[in-house]
């Protein structure tokens, strides 16, 4: 089973851009200690929250073959709070990509207001092996992961960039 | 019009500031990228993908930091690179000084070869063409 931070994708436009919603919400018990009496999402979390929207949209460039690997956070500012009830856009740009990996520079939004400034770059790890060698299946995007990618509506030819399919916005 | 070798070493040494979190004075020709300025296998990759935006340019796979050398049997031998790993490693890398690396070439100290100034070697013989 694959951890899943990000709720659904409002836009996907492939090998471009993504826009991802993320809910905040009381229910994750996490919340109950962060922090005690005055609940708000931990930043790593957010980071989380990007790291899913740009891996998943820079796993689609290559038909979601390569294992992609978050490398290296270039850049994270946190400029306000997440707090239960907040619903949050995590937006990934493509700004590089290669047969090794590929780098992105995302915004987290809030009700229009900055969260978070995110840039990351993501490894395809069988491309960087450096005399390493990882399992042949696809660990990151199984096919497990794949099923479940089909509820968001963005694998293959989801070219049209609006990856809500027939849900409402 | 041409870019000198000042400007292009004034915008390589700009790239390795933002890719290394490194102040600008650490950024001189002789400093080695991951001994004296920190840099990870990663890096490597983010320093590219920055070259080619600042200089528009494309930078294919392996030409400024050939890699695979080091898995060749052929090229490695008892922890140092062989003379026929010597002859590619210079074929492949005619932008970087081999001048210590001749007299040990241990396959540790091959890092030392990636230096600030072998990127911009590099970088002239692109915008140059």
């Amino acid at each position: 089973m694959r951890w899943f931070w990000i709720d659904r994708f409002e836009q996907f436009e492939p090998g471009r851009r993504a826009v991802a919603v993320k809910c905040c919400t009381l229910a994750e018990e996490h919340l109950h200690d962060h922090m005690p009496s005055w609940p708000v999402m931990p930043n790593c979390l957010i980071l989380e929250g990007m790291a899913q929207t740009g891996g998943i949209l820079v796993g689609q460039m290559r038909n979601f073959t390569e294992k992609v690997i978050l490398a290296k956070v270039t850049k994270a500012s946190f400029l306000r709070h997440v707090r239960p009830g907040d619903r949050i856009l995590h937006e990934a740009v493509v700004e590089s990509i290669s047969e090794a990996g590929a780098s992105i520079r995302g915004t987290v939004t809030c009700d229009g207001q900055t969260v978070a400034e995110i840039s990351l770059m993501f490894s395809h790890i069988d491309q960087n092996l450096g005399g390493m060698e990882f399992p042949e299946e696809n660990f990151v995007f199984h096919e497990g992961f794949k099923l479940l990618l089909d509820s968001f509506n963005i694998r293959d030819d989801a070219a049209d960039g609006d990856a809500s399919g027939s849900q409402q916005k | 019009m041409a870019m000198t070798r000042e400007e292009v070493f004034a915008k390589v040494q700009e790239t390795l500031v933002e890719a290394l979190g490194v102040d600008d004075d650490e950024v001189t020709p002789d400093a080695t990228l991951t001994g004296d300025l920190g840099a990870e296998s990663i890096d490597f990759l983010d320093i590219v993908f920055r070259l080619e935006k600042t200089f528009n340019i494309k930078i294919p796979r392996g030409e400024l930091f050939p890699d695979n050398i080091l898995n060749d049997p052929d090229f490695v031998k008892d922890g140092k690179v062989s003379a026929n790993g010597l002859k590619e490693l210079k074929a492949r890398m005619p932008h970087a000084d081999f001048t210590d690396f001749e007299k040990d070439p241990d396959i540790n100290k091959m890092p030392d070869l990636f230096k600030v100034q072998t990127i911009v070697n590099y970088i002239e013989t692109k915008v140059a063409g």
